[in-house]
């Protein structure tokens, strides 16, 4: 096989990396406490928490480091942290 | 003279020939001797002769990296500097080939500080060796010129890729004033092709340049800018070849030789000093001495088959060297050439003399000094190395 | 989704993952980013990926005002530069320390770029150095406290100042803490011709030892102990700034995190807490924030 390497490298491609393994601790979203108030949607450093079609958010699993920080943020309290594998 | 011929300062001559090249950006910090070069440049564009941005940078350090950024961004880029200078940009250059980015640089070399001193050796760029550009060494006024638009051809191949130092002896070529002929812009236009890199910093296509590389990729970009070397040292006599059937004039392409063929004792040098060396030469030649001239224009990528192949019938090599590498009482020069005959059956004798530190002067009668010693060599004295120029009552 | 994406290698509740975030969620794709090196640069870039979602750019620690520079002159040279914007993020060592020579040609030379500093309070991609920018008695791994040291000597330099003296026509404070005020700037920042610059106060859970969930709680609490006061300033003069309602004692802020707990319990730790006191009075007072 040619190795190719190329000094630049194509955007988004991290994609390739899933840093959900590296959660010991997942937001679990609980839609009857949210208000839709999309706060959880800016505070996630990794971008990946989004907007359903029915207002709600969840995050995406395969990304999401469990920092808590969504459930630190979230006004209404409807996102709790539980131990992965639980 | 020929008939087209002009009486203008080195510096002048390539600063005309950089504007032929019609570079986008320039970048650059003062620094003697250079100076002249960088004001003839910021003239030409103050009086709307060069259509280019020219970035008053606040040391040489941004000026080369303004010339990342904007290399990066698909323009032709030029600086020059020298010296300390270059020394200050040490980590960027590193940098900018590691990007494989094909930024063009005049260096006129000059000797470094401490003690400070402002005129001419090779130490600024010889110091720069590993740093992935490549590095060429002009004889005098008119090969700097002409150096300039195939230096930049070689470094645009697509497949050399590589930043560039055309190389030029601080004063004795950058402030002489010299019947040249200027490169004209019809031809340069035809010899030098537009900057078309396949990739560039784009919102249509939004690459990311300057990764971090572990272990298991870094070693590839280093093999791969070694094998851009390669391309380039091929390239390099093919250019000046092109540059020949345009401009009608040629200088050799890694290396030059005068009156070689049959030369027992071969002198190897880079820059002005060669004009000396033919001097001396040609005195000694109707003396009947055999002795010959081995130019390197070509420093790196480093002309090894050339050099070997140019070497085979020689009985004693002397290498000039304006540089020391502290410590191995040794130039660049001389530790190279005994590299690349190593591995071959030629065991002939190479000597090394240093001299030229800090401008200081190398009459005829210093070259006829240092072949004398080196015929020692026949009679079984063999010196290694040496300065060839101290003054007794200071060393 | 973010034009930064994910799968990089920050730390999970990273706060330069959230600077960053935010610049693009301001700014879309038509800008080129410049990053000098840093955690934000090495992170989002393990070759041969890269997390960015526009061109983007990393030369070295010190020369990422500078590469900017020679970005925008190319675009004008090859008439690629119409409205694209020309933003540099880099940390608080390469914008307070090792890097300012470089934005001040810059910024005196007029460029139309946006610099962006991220600060985290320390040098943290080599792990949690302090720079100019690391605040008074925060213990860091170069400034650490000890029997006969209560951390960090010095002050934090005042950077934004520096710049405004340059005659930026625009620079402003925000946090992290803040989204839709930082978005607002940056967008306002990128907007106004000239070199522009906007501080971003962007917490570190590793480097400031607090728990990752709290990153943004933290940077808040900057702000409301006037640890860190939001402004903007218009050709030299601050033209607005955001008001506190009830000023919260520095302690709260302090106590959160791991770099400034052995003021907590040193002898004679009243005196180390009251100095820092002083300087969220004095901003409090210089900027009125009440
Ligand atoms: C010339 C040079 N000196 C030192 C370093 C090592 N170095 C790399 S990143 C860094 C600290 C970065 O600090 P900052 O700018 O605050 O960014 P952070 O990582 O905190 O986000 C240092 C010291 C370097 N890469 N280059
Ligand atoms: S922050 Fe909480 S309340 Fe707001 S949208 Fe997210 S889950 Fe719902
Ligand atoms: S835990 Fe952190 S990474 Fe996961 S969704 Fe919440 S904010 Fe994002
Ligand atoms: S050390 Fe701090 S700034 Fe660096 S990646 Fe971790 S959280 Fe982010
Ligand atoms: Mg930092």
């Amino acid at each position: 096989m040619k190795l190719i390497i190329k000094t630049v490298t194509k955007p988004g491609s991290t994609r390739a990396n899933k840093t959900g393994a590296w959660r010991s601790f997942m937001p679990v979203f609980d839609h009857k406490l949210c208000s839709k108030c999309g706060i959880c949607g800016i505070y996630c450093p990794e971008g990946v928490v989004n907007k359903l079609e029915n207002g709600y958010f969840e995050p995406d699993y395969e990304y999401c480091k469990g920092c808590g920080v969504c459930a630190n943020e979230c006004p209404k309290k409807a996102i709790v942290m539980v131990l992965e594998g639980k | 003279m020929r008939k087209n011929m002009v009486v203008v300062e080195g510096s002048y001559a390539v600063a005309h020939a950089v504007k032929v090249c019609r570079p986008n950006v320039i970048s650059a910090y003062p620094i003697t001797p250079q100076t002249h070069i960088v004001e003839d440049l910021a003239q030409f564009v103050a009086d709307g002769e060069m259509n280019c941005e020219y970035i008053n940078v606040e040391s040489e350090f941004s000026a080369i990296s303004a010339l990342i950024g904007a290399s990066a961004t698909g323009a032709r880029t030029y600086s020059s500097t020298t010296s300390q200078g270059l020394a200050l940009m040490h980590e960027a250059l590193f940098n900018a080939s590691g990007m494989r980015l094909p930024i063009v640089m005049t260096v006129v070399n000059r000797a470094l500080s401490a003690p400070i001193n402002i005129w001419n050796d090779q130490q600024d760029s010889i110091s720069q060796r590993d740093t992935g550009w490549i590095q060429l060494y002009a004889e005098d006024v008119q090969e700097s010129a002409d150096m300039t638009p195939q230096i930049y051809k070689l470094a645009e191949d697509e497949d050399v890729l590589l930043p560039a130092m055309s190389c030029m002896d601080g004063f004795i070529l950058s402030h002489v004033y010299e019947p040249v002929i200027l490169l004209e812009q019809s031809l340069t236009d035809e010899f030098l092709p537009a900057y078309d890199p396949e990739f560039v910093l784009d919102t249509k296509n939004p690459m990311s340049f300057g990764a971090f590389a572990d272990p298991s990729t870094y070693t590839e970009f280093r093999y791969k800018q070694e094998k851009a070397m390669g391309v380039a040292l091929e390239k390099i006599e093919k250019i000046a070849n092109e540059f020949k059937d345009i401009y009608g004039r040629y200088y050799g392409g890694l290396i030059d030789g005068y009156v070689l063929d049959d030369a027992e004792i071969v002198i190897m040098a880079m820059g002005s000093i060669i004009g000396t060396v033919k001097d001396t030469i040609d005195e000694l030649r109707t003396e009947g001495e055999s002795v010959g001239l081995l130019k390197v224009r070509s420093f790196r990528p480093f002309p090894t088959e050339a050099i070997r192949k140019a070497l085979k019938n020689a009985k004693v090599v002397i290498t000039l060297d304006k540089n020391i590498s502290i410590g191995k009482n040794e130039g660049a020069l001389c530790t190279e050439v005994k590299a690349c005959l190593h591995n071959t059956d030629n065991r002939v004798p190479v000597i090394g003399f240093m001299l030229g530190h800090g401008g200081r002067d190398i009459p005829i009668n210093i070259i006829k000094k240092i072949i004398n010693k080196a015929k020692l060599v026949e009679k079984g004295i063999f010196i290694e190395s040496e300065f060839a120029d101290l003054r007794e009552d200071l060393a | 989704m973010s034009l930064l994406k994910p799968g990089h290698r920050g730390c999970a509740g990273c706060g330069d993952a959230f600077a960053g975030k935010f610049v693009l969620d301001a700014l879309g794709e038509d800008v080129v980013i410049v990053s000098p090196t840093g955690c934000l640069e090495v992170f989002t870039t393990p070759y041969p990926e890269s997390a960015w979602g526009v061109p983007w750019i990393h030369s070295l620690f010190e020369n990422a005002a500078a590469v900017a520079s020679g970005v925008e002159a190319a675009m004008n040279a090859l008439g690629k530069k119409n409205n694209t914007k020309i933003v540099i993020i880099g940390g608080d060592g390469a914008t307070f320390d090792i890097g300012l020579q470089a934005i001040s040609g810059a910024f005196e030379r007029g460029h139309d770029i946006t610099y962006i500093c991220v600060d985290n309070e320390a040098y943290m991609n080599t792990g949690i150095q302090r720079s100019g920018a690391t605040p008074l008695y925060a213990s860091t791994t170069t400034s650490p406290h000890g029997k006969v040291s209560i951390g960090n000597p010095q002050h934090k330099k005042n950077m934004p100042a520096i710049i405004a003296a340059h005659g930026s026509p625009y620079v402003a404070t925000a946090s992290i803490g803040y989204a839709p005020d930082m978005i607002k700037k940056v967008k306002k920042a990128a907007q106004v011709k000239g070199p522009t610059y906007v501080h971003v106060h962007a917490p570190c859970c590793t480097g400031w030892k607090f728990d990752s969930s709290k990153t943004i709680e933290v940077g808040r609490l900057a702000v409301e102990t006037a640890m860190w006061p939001l402004y903007e300033m218009e050709n030299g003069e601050v033209t607005n700034v955001r008001k506190i309602k009830n000023r919260k004692p520095v302690e709260e802020y302090l106590k959160v995190q791991g770099r400034f707990k052995h003021l907590f319990t040193m002898d004679g730790k009243n005196e180390g807490i009251k100095k820092v006191q002083a300087i969220a009075d004095w901003n409090a007072k210089h900027f009125g924030l009440e």
